[in-house]
């Protein structure tokens, strides 16, 4: 096959599998609303006779009183960021918002014809307190499921990393395309509707066969043409920005979440509160993770993958087929990735742009566990998780950005190569 | 299909304010990029430090001229703190310290915790008053021809812009063609050689990094004045990808690329998407495939396959030299 034949061949086949993808719906005209319901135990009463007001540059938009059904909806003018605002003096005796801070929401996204929905949870007159035990107990298990999700993501990374020197930009678009895929074979209305834990198998596969696909189609030809790692760096920033922008167009920007175990009510061991979805995902990606060292250690491909990571050359003149490998890794990191993908959407919503969300911290996690090495990745993972979950401790929710970042310099400025890694590949 | 208010409306974007700031910004991108081998993923961190080191400063009761040195400097600051702790590793470590800090530093910024300073998510307004009063031009009065047209507001943006980047590309010149310019092309093409004629490079390197991130500054002032606003959303990681595309177009490592290419990618970027919105109204399976919305961001997905296709076919863009171009290695 000629190299161009190549290059049309892999936007053939990249568009396609996101075509298959449901599109997106937009509807004319703007508004924000939503359903006031009052959760009491398991019992779900709608709350009536509440105002809701819509704010704009500290302009009021509109407001809305919520239907016997609880339903209420403000519309506005256009896409823009709206403050939404629960006037609490107009609910009813015996009903309270269950997170007093929640009252008021400062940062309301609003796409173009988008009907956006927001919630406000109401509970009983009376907030329950929660101990500082639980709390932690609480964000360390979150930490430990966020963990998992970036130690599955980060390990294709830091693989291919290893046997090819690329830092794949683009590995957070295959994260979006497993969870993507996990939709379509789940929730779609055109898709075949199997349960979610069906559904990854075939997401995995999609993710797999991606990243096989681009090797062929794109890093292979490149490395042929003896293209720099700049250069290579340079392209797959450019492949990410286009497939980000891909998953927009044919997904649409709204969060959708998997309708199995969306919603999941919590349980408690030893008094903490967790949601059984957060164990499976640590306990699954414990479990695959665990695999991954196996096939590392134990197997032909495995050792031949460490021993490419180590010297490619040495590797090549001892008989191991560098190029046959260097494609075991990407089918590798697809899966993986992909499979990290439906965990985070299951544990939150799919979204266009969730890899690159994802993106920061799985680069913190690689970078604190030593690039190219898998285990440094997976260790890199767990404590870049549980950190940035534990620092809602002290910091607001939205500085867990921030909090990556600063893990990713602090590490870069102490000791560059990592914890696993070692000095020689860093300068 | 309206053709001449098409091509009219995309040579007004061409030549507008925000064509000026995108060149400037280029600029400073191909001077760290181009000339330094730099690869810096979060270029537009550095615009936003700058017009909210602007913004925050005239907020606080500094005048404009104040507040813009303020905001340069607070940009060549941030180069400082990404360059210290990655420049002296491999190259991949600028890149994605730089990827992360852009989105970090947004989503800091809009954070309720730096409220009280950054004003959120509805930003700061209405700092550039002074700026529009130097205006020599009524500023609803019409100027151009036929449909042609600007406000006097606008032409004196544009003015402004086009006047900076003039200077900003003289400025450039004078450097690289200074003994510190030789320097840093030395590095880009082979660093150990560099090394072993007792140069610093990671002093050198940093210090392009933070001129073009001061240089990348005025570009985020010139946007934040020409809105008077500044919003952390108007800072999205897109914009420095486009920023890429504009640089290679034009031609990485050459004075008069980013200015050629942000010229020509503006043109490309407004017709295509003139193109696809049209198509999506009167092409019937266009319509059926995408939204209007998702057909206004096809041109975004064209930015993307774009910045490959120039880097694998044609990386000296229309202006460069392939020989100065073939980045290879590190």
């Amino acid at each position: 096959m000629s190299r161009r034949a190549r290059f049309a061949w892999f936007w053939l086949a990249a568009i396609t599998i996101v075509v298959m993808t449901p599109f997106a719906s937009f509807a004319a005209g703007e508004s924000i609303g939503g359903t006031l319901i009052q959760k009491l135990g398991d019992e779900k009463l709608p709350v009536e006779g509440v105002t809701v007001t819509v704010i704009q540059d500290g302009a009021d938009v509109g407001s809305g009183e919520s239907g016997a059904d609880g339903k209420w909806q403000v519309p506005v003018d256009g896409a823009g960021v709206y403050q939404v605002r629960l006037e609490t003096s107009t609910l009813p005796d015996g009903v309270a918002l269950t997170d007093p801070e929640k009252g008021e929401l400062s940062d309301v996204k609003v796409r173009e014809g988008q009907a956006k929905k927001v919630i406000f949870p109401l509970g009983e007159g009376t907030v329950s307190t929660v101990s500082t035990y639980s709390r932690i107990g609480a964000l360390f298990i979150a930490g430990l499921k966020l963990g998992a999700i970036i130690a599955l993501s980060a390990v294709g990374l830091s693989l291919v990393f290893g046997v090819t020197g690329l830092v794949n930009f683009a590995h957070a678009e295959m994260v979006t395309l497993g969870a993507v895929a996990a939709y379509f074979f789940h929730g779609s209305p055109v898709g075949p509707q199997w349960p979610i834990v069906i559904a990854i198998i075939p997401a995995v596969l999609v993710g797999a066969g991606f990243g096989w696909l681009q090797e062929r189609a794109l890093w292979r030809p490149l490395r042929h043409r003896q293209t720099g790692l700049v250069a290579m760096m340079v392209v797959s920033i450019g492949l990410s920005f286009a497939a980000r922008y891909l998953f927009l167009i044919f997904f649409g920007g709204e969060p959708r979440a998997y309708p199995d175990f969306a919603g999941q009510p919590p349980i408690h061991l030893l008094g903490i509160s967790m949601v059984p979805k957060q164990l499976a995902t640590i306990v699954v990606s414990l479990i695959v993770l665990a695999g991954v060292g196996l096939f590392l250690q134990r197997s032909r491909s495995g050792t031949a993958m460490r021993a490419v990571s180590d010297d490619p050359d040495l590797a090549e003149s001892s008989g191991i087929n560098v190029n046959r490998i260097i494609l075991i890794t990407w089918v590798l990191a697809g899966g993986l990735a992909a499979l990290g993908g439906v965990l985070f959407g299951l544990n939150e919503a799919v979204q266009w742009d969730m890899g690159f969300k994802l993106l920061l911290l799985i680069f913190a996690a690689v970078v604190l566990g030593g690039l190219g090495t898998a285990y440094g990745a997976m260790v890199g993972g767990f404590v870049v998780g549980v950190a940035v979950e534990m620092s809602t401790l002290v910091f607001p929710n939205e500085l867990k950005a921030a909090v990556g970042l600063a893990v990713l310099i602090i590490m870069l400025l102490i000791k560059p190569q990592g914890l696993l890694g070692s000095k020689e590949r860093i300068g | 299909m309206d053709w001449s208010s098409v091509l009219i409306d995309g040579l007004l974007a061409t030549i507008g304010p925000i064509t000026a700031a995108y060149a400037i910004s280029a600029i400073g991108l191909n001077l760290q990029f181009g000339y330094a081998g730099l690869l810096n993923f979060g270029h537009v961190a550095f615009m936003l430090v700058g017009a909210y080191g602007m913004g925050i400063a005239v907020q606080f009761g500094a005048p404009l001229w104040l507040g813009v040195i303020v905001g340069i400097l607070a940009a060549a600051l941030l180069g400082l703190l990404l360059g210290i702790p990655t420049l002296r590793l491999r190259a991949d470590y600028l890149a994605i310290t730089t990827i992360a800090a852009a989105e970090a530093i947004r989503l800091l910024v809009r954070s309720s915790w730096a409220q009280p300073l950054t004003n959120g998510v509805f930003g700061i307004q209405g700092f550039a008053d002074s700026f529009f009063a130097l205006n020599p031009f009524p500023a609803s009065k019409i100027y151009g021809i036929g449909s042609f047209v600007v406000t006097g507001r606008k032409l004196w943006v544009m003015i402004v812009g086009w006047a900076l980047v003039a200077l900003i590309t003289l400025l450039v010149y004078r450097l690289i063609h200074s003994p510190w310019g030789r320097v840093l092309k030395a590095i880009r093409e082979d660093e150990d050689a560099t090394t072993s004629l007792g140069k610093n490079v990671f002093a050198y390197k940093l210090q392009a990094l933070m001129i073009g991130g001061a240089i990348a500054g005025i570009a985020g002032i010139l946007l934040a004045v020409e809105q008077q606003n500044v919003t952390p959303d108007a800072y999205l990681p897109k914009i420095t990808f486009i920023l890429y595309v504009i640089v290679i177009l034009g031609g990485a490592g050459t004075i008069l690329g980013p200015i050629v290419g942000a010229i020509a990618f503006q043109f490309m970027f407004f017709t295509i998407d003139a193109l696809m919105v049209n198509a999506q109204s009167s092409i019937p399976w266009v319509g059926d495939l995408l939204t209007p919305a998702a057909a206004g961001q096809v041109k975004l997905v064209f930015v993307g396959i774009g910045m490959m296709l120039l880097m694998i076919f044609r990386p000296q863009g229309i202006l460069g030299n392939r020989e100065e171009v073939l980045i290879d290695e590190r």
